[in-house]
């Protein structure tokens, strides 16, 4: 085996992962396997919990890139992005005013609508608007407009914690009850029976590109915490079973919902595709899960990639696009 | 006979004496590393209520009969007398030779698992059950509670038939248990202060379960909970509508984290409870700890009474697909 060729820019690597979350556990494995992949392809490679040392260590170190591979609120909502810009380390993955936008589903949804992308009726609601004007009577004006199937989502947040597909209208209040546990805006949507596909978009350097459609079959029915991160629980089918036509018109949406947030470098759509073929734009991931059963990957290998070739590239082009 | 830790002598005798579908009493909550050995088996658990002054004997005496009545099988009853894992209380004296006789006129066996008896505040823990009967009880101990864990060292006093049945077992499932312990064990006990360091830990812990008691207190006052004398946990009782299991994540985006009642049940009770472990963390921790659970639980009971008027008692079928860390089964 040959040692591939690196780049002279890039030689140290910091893959951040961890963090205190719900969903450290899936970080750490993220990490561990974007980690493994890179010094596979012969970058050196340091893996970092993000603790109260990590900013005074970077500041010391100046690895040439970081890898952030946190999920859940710091990592994908901006806030650690902000930071990282600060200390003008290049980074891979999205900004964070993108990555801002993104995580919150209500505001991701209204600017890929306007990009012309199809995206479930919905509609926000506040824990205060619940307090001022009285749950009966707000649950019922949703229960008016937005009839069953429906699901309710926190309006941040990942890995479906607090998201309850709502099937019978009695079922609602309790479903507000769980989503507003895990942040205080809720998202009630209109529930779009379909195929349920993840689009792994990436761009090396040649403008965003669709990984082949993974197709997301849960035992139970339902893509909850359980189904993502236990194997076994759900069934996943790369590429997706849908014709080239429908599998074509979904890519393209994820490309553009990628593109009118203003993403880089790397994300996951997610999107129902309904009985007509229509793509239905979902939500965003910023730093989609990298696991070994996580769909990203399953992507990747589907359409040929060396895991640690990409990893690698899309550092090269944290580094790019910082010079810019 | 000495075996890898207390929880092997709970796996042999298991083995030895479960077939698929055998029943196994044990108390209402029990330990959960006891509750998976017994479903490893497939045995059916029936839980046996409990107070503050530990089993009750006549809820035992109604389960058995009702159970003979069936015509099932009972092979014995796992109790943990002394400040109980996880409800933290202990089983009063009286109750200890009552539930021998009963257990005794129905041919049960007595599985009496004691690590945490040396660990008291105020005052020693009544004698052990095997004490007063050595036919009808398999007594278990273990160090890993006044020594350390890692050693992996525990041991089982069992009527004598039985033990030649167990030692069998033994071989065939480990060989031997680890005997570079048991020499490290033994000479720890010969050239150390070992009740003096015994005597460390009970004020440690004694001092770590006022802060918890206090903080619950101060933080959730109207909650209820036990009040142990000994040992490491406290067992808290949560309003109806809340579900310790379904809150769980909640708390440890609040950073804390505690283990749901869930755990210690065979058959889905639990959910108004959770188990708190006072022995690890220190008494500035706890008090923290307590305050960010104290967070977690006003706001849920906030926002159910905001719902309140909306029919909250309809069941969602996606509960259940709210995942919890594994319990920590020491």
């Amino acid at each position: 085996m040959t040692t591939p060729l690196v780049p002279e820019s890039l030689r140290t690597v910091t893959v951040l992962a961890g963090g205190i979350s719900h969903e450290r556990d899936v970080s750490l494995r993220s990490g561990r396997r974007v980690a493994d992949s890179l010094t596979a392809h012969g970058i050196s490679v340091e893996l970092r919990d993000p603790d109260a040392t990590l900013l005074g260590h970077l500041s010391e170190t100046r690895p040439d890139v970081i890898w952030p591979a946190l999920h859940g609120a710091s990592g994908e909502d901006g806030a650690l992005r902000g930071v990282l810009e600060a200390l003008d380390i290049p980074f891979v993955g999205s900004r964070a005013t993108a990555a801002r936008l993104a995580w919150d589903k209500p505001t991701a949804k209204a600017l890929v609508a306007r990009a012309g992308i199809h995206t479930p009726r919905s509609v926000t609601l506040s824990h205060d608007a619940f307090r001022e004007l009285g749950a009966v009577s707000v649950l019922q004006a949703i229960a008016d407009e937005h009839p069953v199937p429906l699901v309710v989502k926190p309006a941040r947040g990942g890995s479906a914690q607090g998201v309850t597909v709502v099937d019978d209208i009695a079922g609602l209040p309790r479903a507000m009850v769980d989503a507003y546990t895990y942040c205080e805006d809720v998202l009630v949507e209109q529930k779009i029976v379909g195929t349920e596909v993840a689009i792994g978009v990436i761009d090396t350097g040649d403008g965003p590109i669709a990984l082949p459609a993974v197709e997301i079959v849960p035992r139970s029915g339902f893509y909850g915490f359980e189904a993502r991160y236990n194997a076994g629980e759900t069934r996943f089918f790369t590429p997706a079973r849908l014709d080239d036509t429908v599998a074509a018109a979904a890519a393209a949406a994820a490309v553009a919902a990628h593109t009118a947030l203003g993403l880089r470098h790397l994300s996951r759509v997610d999107l129902i595709i309904d009985a007509a073929g229509t793509a239905w734009f979902l939500e965003v991931n910023v730093l989609p899960g990298l696991t070994e059963t996580s769909l990203v990957p399953l992507a990747l290998e589907a359409a040929g990639y060396d895991l640690g070739w990409l990893y690698a590239e899309l550092a090269q082009k944290a580094i790019t696009d910082h010079r810019a | 006979m000495v075996t890898t830790g207390s929880q092997q002598a709970l796996d042999l005798v298991t083995r030895l004496f479960i077939n698929p579908g055998d029943v196994v009493l044990a108390e209402s909550p029990s330990y959960v590393g006891a509750l998976g050995v017994f479903r490893a088996y497939q045995a059916d658990v029936v839980h046996v209520a409990m107070d503050a002054e530990g089993l009750i004997p006549e809820s035992l005496r109604e389960t058995i009969t009702t159970l003979e009545a069936a015509g099932k099988p009972i092979k014995f009853l796992y109790t943990i007398p002394n400040f109980h894992n996880p409800a933290g209380v202990t089983l009063s004296w009286g109750r200890r030779l009552e539930i021998l006789d009963i257990c005794r006129s129905h041919g049960i066996l007595v599985l009496e698992d004691n690590p945490y008896g040396l660990l008291y505040f105020d005052q020693p823990a009544p004698q052990a059950m095997r004490s007063v009967d050595d036919e009808g009880v398999i007594y278990l101990g273990s160090f890993s509670k006044t020594l350390a864990p890692g050693f992996r060292v525990g041991w089982a006093l069992a009527p004598h038939a039985i033990r030649e049945k167990l030692i069998l077992a033994n071989e065939s499932a480990t060989l031997s248990p680890n005997s570079f312990g048991q020499f490290v064990i033994t000479e720890y006990l010969d050239q150390t202060d070992w009740k003096g360091q015994i005597d460390t830990f009970r004020h440690l812990y004694a001092e770590r379960r006022d802060a918890m008691l206090s903080a619950l207190g101060e933080y959730l006052p109207k909650l209820s909970w036990t009040k142990p004398e000994g040992g490491f946990f406290v067992w808290v009782t949560l309003p109806d509508e809340l579900d310790s299991k379904a809150m769980l994540p909640r708390a440890v985006k609040e950073l804390v984290a505690y283990t749901p009642g869930t755990a210690f049940y065979s058959d889905g009770q639990g959910k108004q409870n959770m188990r708190l472990s006072f022995c690890y963390p220190t008494p500035e921790s706890i008090r923290t700890g307590i305050a960010r659970l104290a967070t977690v639980i006003n706001g849920e009971i906030d926002l159910l009474q905001t719902f309140s008027g909306a029919n909250l008692t309809t069941p969602i079928p996606t509960r259940s697909s709210v995942t919890t860390p594994p319990p920590n089964t020491l």
